[in-house]
């Protein structure tokens, strides 16, 4: 749908895509990323943050990182995203060496690789509409006029089940709910078209009501345009309805890691199952144990 | 008696003038002494408005319009001023979402206690310093926390431990009830059952009277006696958490409980809640989840129904209400 959608109605894209539909996408390879900090002051120590980590994401994959707070599942994320250099080890995108990227490269990267932040609440300028928002990365990673970024950006919010669009895009966030807003938000991040998408915690601020359209969302996303996904969240539920792979990450390291289902179903490290165990579903709560 | 009884609780916002938002509607509701309540809806069904209305906490633009809170037999509605204070000293207490604003962040968490004890001092009671840090150490002790915690800034603790901190200071003049306000919402999920672990455990050994406000029925059913759940400013449903999963229940409870699947099951599928809340500015005619509701009828749409019995609880909906009546005529 997606390429269709570039190619037929969005003449001004395809030129601006450097890997587009006909380039294969590569994968992304993280190769034992190490990330210390210091800290300063009267006790000087040094913390580390992420630990020797190794993972790849292949083209249309998704990927759950999963771990408590601390864990270092954002420093991993922001070390992807080029937002924080490793201290030790890499990351490949293609021929793209992600932890050498300065300005120029860096947005070329971001074009191709987009975030969607866990506070809904603090990632959209309250002062504009949903329209200005969503078309700010058409025009500048996709160099869109201003009145085929409008039919990108209805596109866009159809995409995210935010209808009719022209009524969602004139407004401005303090007049969306909270589930409402990061739909926007990750309308934003697709609107350039991205290959990669890292969602950290996407869902740990919404109602469990509106948790389950957003995870549904994300998951039709990925099966429609063959995004790849790398979903961080604490949330296992979440997790096993939008990934194939889990990593379980604890203090820095990967404790556990394969097919979602199996290592929820058959959890063998000792963090893992504490995880698990704190699941507060109605049904663990009231059920006996299911089958391990 | 019960230690609190309220009956035709209203809450409206008014932030503009000739704008009225009814974010509590008409409720009754009564809590047992030594007793552990959840209250459970989405954002924006007046479930913190009605914690903060119980508590007398309510802040402009919102305002109580008319009913009755008897606290202990008196009526607290209408308190106002010293009446009012007294009332709090040893009365009821509520710890807020976020334990990270809701403690000041330039102040050691020693002065956080010394506060609630010089504020709601007894004659004669003993206050140097050495005694406020033993009783200090004494609370933080009783929610996991070590004594040394005093000495620190809140910038300096965890989300977890700001919270059980939060706790601390809600149990400082062992109040006979507390409303915990979405205490764990910040936190992750290990941290937070382990916080609702230490509430459960506190309201076991001092059986203090408590509810529960939060969004996800899992935390709640697992903590409380019983769960009442809120739909647009009205309680829905009402009924002991242990019958909760057994049904049968109203079917907006059935759409939340549709929403939690097990991580561990082989098949999973997670339900959703289709729609928005309606605008409580308006009035509201009928049944307010008639519009999202799978089983709505014609008189859905027009007559609100009363909580009447249904299972081993309570709950208000015509169509639920009249297939219980019909089984139980044909098995009495």
């Amino acid at each position: 749908m997606t390429a269709d959608l570039t190619a037929s109605q969005n003449p001004f894209a395809d030129g601006a895509r450097a890997g587009g539909p006909s380039t294969p996408v590569p994968p992304l390879v993280v190769a034992g990323v190490t990330k210390t900090y210091a800290t300063r002051g009267r006790h000087k120590s040094v913390v580390t943050a992420v630990d020797d980590v190794s993972l790849t994401v292949a083209p249309g994959a998704a990927i759950a990182l999963v771990g408590a707070s601390g864990s270092g599942k954002s420093t991993l994320a922001k070390m992807i995203t080029g937002s924080v250099r490793p201290t030790r080890g890499s990351i490949r995108f293609g021929d793209t060496c992600v932890e050498s990227l300065r300005a120029g490269g860096l947005r070329e990267y971001h074009r191709r690789v987009q975030m969607v932040f866990q506070d809904p609440y603090g990632a959209l300028n309250p002062l504009h509409t949903v329209e200005y928002t969503v078309s700010r990365p058409c025009q500048n990673f996709l160099g869109l006029s201003a009145a085929a970024a409008r039919d990108r950006v209805y596109e866009l919010l159809e995409t995210v089940g935010l209808t009719p669009p022209q009524q969602f895009a004139a407004k401005l966030p303090h007049q969306l709910s909270g589930g409402q807003r990061q739909r926007v938000v990750i309308a934003r991040a697709l609107a350039c078209e991205p290959d990669l998408i890292v969602a950290d915690e996407p869902v740990s601020m919404l109602d469990v009501s509106m948790r389950a359209g957003i995870l549904r969302l994300l998951a039709r996303l990925r099966e429609e345009r063959g995004l790849s996904l790398l979903y961080i969240t604490h949330d296992l539920l979440g997790a096993r309805v939008v990934t194939d792979e889990i990593l379980v990450l604890n203090q820095g390291r990967v404790v556990e890691r394969g097919q979602t289902k199996h290592v929820l179903q058959h959890p063998q490290d000792e963090y893992t199952i504490k995880l698990l165990e704190a699941v507060a579903t109605p049904y663990a709560a009231k059920e006996s144990q299911p089958p391990r | 008696m019960a230690l609190l009884e309220a009956k035709g609780v209203n809450v409206v916002y008014e932030p503009n003038r000739g704008q009225r938002i009814w974010s509590v509607r008409d409720v009754d509701l009564t809590l047992e002494q030594g007793e552990f309540v959840g209250l459970v809806g989405e954002s924006g069904c007046g479930k913190s408005t009605l914690g903060f209305a119980l508590t007398r906490m309510l802040r402009p633009p919102a305002h109580l319009e008319g009913g009755v809170i008897a606290f202990d037999g008196q009526d607290i509605a209408t308190l106002e001023g010293e009446p009012l204070r007294r009332q709090r000293r040893n009365g009821f207490a509520i710890v807020l979402q976020s334990g990270m604003n809701a403690l000041n962040p330039v102040r050691d968490i020693a002065h956080h206690f010394a506060d609630i004890f010089k504020a709601h001092a007894r004659d004669g009671e003993d206050l140097t310093a050495r005694v406020l840090r033993g009783r200090g150490a004494s609370l933080l002790e009783s929610v996991q926390l070590d004594a040394e915690v005093l000495t620190r800034f809140p910038h300096e603790l965890s989300g977890g431990m700001r919270q059980r901190v939060s706790i601390a200071l809600a149990l400082a003049l062992k109040p006979r009830l507390i409303v915990f306000d979405e205490p764990t919402t910040a936190l992750d999920v290990i941290v937070q059952g382990a916080v609702i672990k230490t509430i459960k455990n506190l309201q076991a050994e001092n059986s203090f009277t408590a509810v529960l406000i939060s969004h996800d029925l899992g935390v709640v059913l697992d903590a409380t006696d019983r769960v009442m759940v809120m739909y647009a400013g009205r309680i829905v449903e009402d009924q002991p958490s242990s019958e909760l999963l057994s049904g049968p229940h109203h079917p907006y409870t059935e759409a939340l409980l549709g929403c939690y699947a097990d991580p561990r099951a082989e098949d999973i599928h997670l339900g959703g809640i289709a729609g928005s809340p309606p605008d409580l500015s308006l009035p509201q005619a009928g049944c307010s989840f008639a519009a999202r509701c799978s089983l709505a009828e014609d008189v859905c749409r027009t007559v609100d129904p009363e909580l009447t019995v249904l299972g081993s609880g309570m709950a208000a909906c015509h169509v639920r209400a009249r297939e219980f009546n019909a089984e139980r005529k044909v098995r009495p």
